[in-house]
């Protein structure tokens, strides 16, 4: 702006009383409460799909009283299984919310016509979609997070009690578990595979929905249909839709699956971000995020309500 | 100090020229009405100033380049565009809650007492209010942020009499300070009529018409003529002429009202009648021109 400019609006600020003192973040917290606000169904699913788990854990535990419990090495391998089943489960919700989530993210403001509501006030379009990144990179991970770990305490008593009235040790499930062990790899996890490295498709996603006027979704499946049947064609070969798949479901070498053991929170598992943080195709995704990124921040800047 | 500034204001959809070198001033402290037909440009001038679409041209608003700075121009400027546009899943209190969080210039306690005038709760949501009360509602919101230039788009569009009515009455009882300027652009031009300090017609993105209220009353005179006087009256060269219960008026620019009170009647037009004599005439010449 050039020094013309700066004095006038100083004389139009001189003549009013003094803004609120408001911090460069104010904006950023707000927009993300907003974000809340509006994809009420992120938190009401998640918990949804822990109610419906966690009812159906309750019958099975009737089971315990079976004789194949009495066998110690049996034991364990049932008693656990339910626990890594419902982090898988969600995982799953994770993805899917993710996914939902990014193909909405800008689209819903414009067809609502709320767009001119937000833009009538002073948060910056890079604010917004910071904003929207930041669910999908932050929020919605520890959120899937703090509902696993509910879960798996309301399990984890549910099943001592069982386990205490049929006379059977509390203190081995407990120590067998290791389940602080298993909520560190799957914090760890969730930040990782269902975050930083799907991150490049759900931006890819946010992109779309702030250029598509309908069927988001569609929209951003086209050109990865279109570049998958050209390899297909050209190459014989299905090496990019397979790199998506691997990115969407948060499945890579980098990540933490180690010793062949696919299930994230085995016992084989080692924490591994030395490797993730090492591995380049994690850059080049962030890389591509952020271009993604960009776009959505021009783009909401000329996109008006539908 | 112009609160608004543009020269030669230019903006095109395609082939069609939306705005077509609108040069704008708008002094603070004003009230000015921007009439026009339907697809005239008013709303991308509106936008234009908003920061809410590009442009081609020179444009200041308080001293800044709307496209490049809107985020902070709206620390400054609060705009209604029209009546539907508050997130309809949002509640009542956390809008408020979401707008003191982000604005500088907000003063929550005065958008609470707004809002204890009227029906609406703070637990409500959006979409359970009815159409008149969510503009309530947004008004609230408005006046109790410090702006210095209040951009109002249709803001009373579809909603009844008694809503409209209070609408204007609040926004001049409560909000206008003389300090603040407010540009309204509506259809209702007789509702806003009593409260324009300055009005504006634009017809295919073009200011046809520019002045204040003061120079339009002595500017303009209606004379509803006496039937033998007809023929002495269009010598005059009215700009425009009607019938009206078997009699003619005619309305002229720039002629003395002295002149004119021996023809017959003499008044000030309302907006409505310069409208159509200003706009209607381009529209003819137009139609004209093409066949």
């Amino acid at each position: 702006m050039n020094t013309q400019s700066n004095t006038l609006s100083d004389s139009f600020e001189a003549q009013r009383a003094a803004p609120a003192v408001m911090t460069a973040t104010q904006p950023l917290y707000w927009s993300i409460r907003r974000e809340l606000w509006e994809n009420r169904w992120i938190v009401i699913g998640q918990l949804a799909v822990a109610g419906v788990y966690l009812f159906a854990y309750l019958i099975s535990l009737r089971h315990l009283r079976s004789p194949a419990w009495q066998v110690p090495a049996h034991h364990m391998e049932m008693v656990a299984a339910p626990y890594d089943i419902a982090a898988g489960l969600m995982m799953g919700t994770l993805i899917l919310m993710s996914l939902f989530y990014s193909a909405d993210a800008l689209h819903g403001e414009r067809r609502d016509r709320s767009i001119l509501f937000w833009k009538s006030l002073p948060v910056s379009d890079l604010t917004t979609v910071l904003a929207k990144a930041g669910v999908l990179l932050v929020v919605l991970p520890l959120l899937t997070f703090t509902v696993t770990v509910a879960m798996h305490v309301i399990m984890l008593l549910l099943n001592s009690v069982v386990l205490a009235a049929n006379g059977m040790s509390v203190v081995s499930l407990w120590r067998e578990l290791g389940i602080f062990r298993v909520w560190t790899q799957l914090l760890y996890h969730l930040l990782t595979a269902h975050a930083l490295w799907p991150f490049p498709v759900f931006c890819w996603l946010l992109l779309v929905s702030g250029w598509a006027r309908r069927a988001t979704l569609l929209w951003a499946a086209l050109p990865v249909v279109a570049i998958a049947g050209i390899e297909k064609l050209v190459f014989n070969s299905t090496y990019f839709i397979a790199l998506v798949g691997r990115r969407l479901i948060g499945g890579s070498a980098p990540i933490d699956i180690t010793h062949g053991d696919m299930f994230p929170l085995g016992s084989m598992t080692h924490l591994t971000p030395l490797r993730f943080l090492g591995a380049p195709g994690l850059w080049m995704g962030l890389l591509f995020a952020a271009a993604c990124l960009v776009v959505a921040m021009r783009l909401r800047r000329y996109q008006g309500p539908i | 100090m112009p609160v608004i500034e543009a020269h030669g204001l230019r903006k095109n959809f395609g082939t069609t020229l939306a705005l077509d070198g609108v040069d704008l001033r708008v002094e603070e402290g004003r009230i000015l009405g921007l009439i026009g037909p339907n697809g005239a440009g008013k709303t991308t001038a509106l936008n234009a100033i908003l920061g809410l679409t590009p442009y081609q041209g020179e444009l200041r608003v308080l001293g800044r380049d709307p496209w490049s700075a809107r985020d902070q121009l709206m620390c400054d400027v609060s705009f209604i565009a029209d009546v539907a546009v508050l997130p309809r899943w949002a509640r009542v209190s956390s809008l408020l809650d979401y707008v003191a969080g982000v604005h500088p210039r907000f003063d929550r306690a005065k958008a609470e007492s707004f809002l204890a005038r009227t029906t609406i709760r703070q637990r409500s949501k959006v979409r359970e209010l009815s159409k008149g009360m969510v503009t309530q509602l947004h008004l609230a919101l408005v006046m109790a942020i410090d702006a210095r230039l209040l951009v109002l788009d249709e803001p009373t569009l579809g909603l009844d009499i008694l809503y409209r009515k209070q609408f204007y009455d609040s926004l001049l009882n409560d909000y206008y300070d003389r300090s603040r300027t407010i540009v309204v652009t509506t259809h209702q031009v007789e509702e806003v009529e009593h409260l324009l300090t300055d009005l504006m017609f634009i017809d295919r993105g073009r200011i046809v018409l520019a002045c204040s209220m003061d120079e339009l009353e002595s500017r303009y005179v209606e004379v509803s003529v006496n039937p033998d006087k007809l023929a002495a009256g269009r010598a005059l060269k009215p700009i425009h002429e009607r019938q009206l219960l078997g009699r003619s008026v005619l309305l002229f620019d720039k002629v003395d009202r002295q002149q004119l009170a021996a023809l017959g009647e003499v008044r000030t037009p309302s907006i409505a009648d310069l409208f159509v004599a200003i706009i209607g005439m381009g529209g003819q010449n137009a139609a004209q021109g093409v066949a």
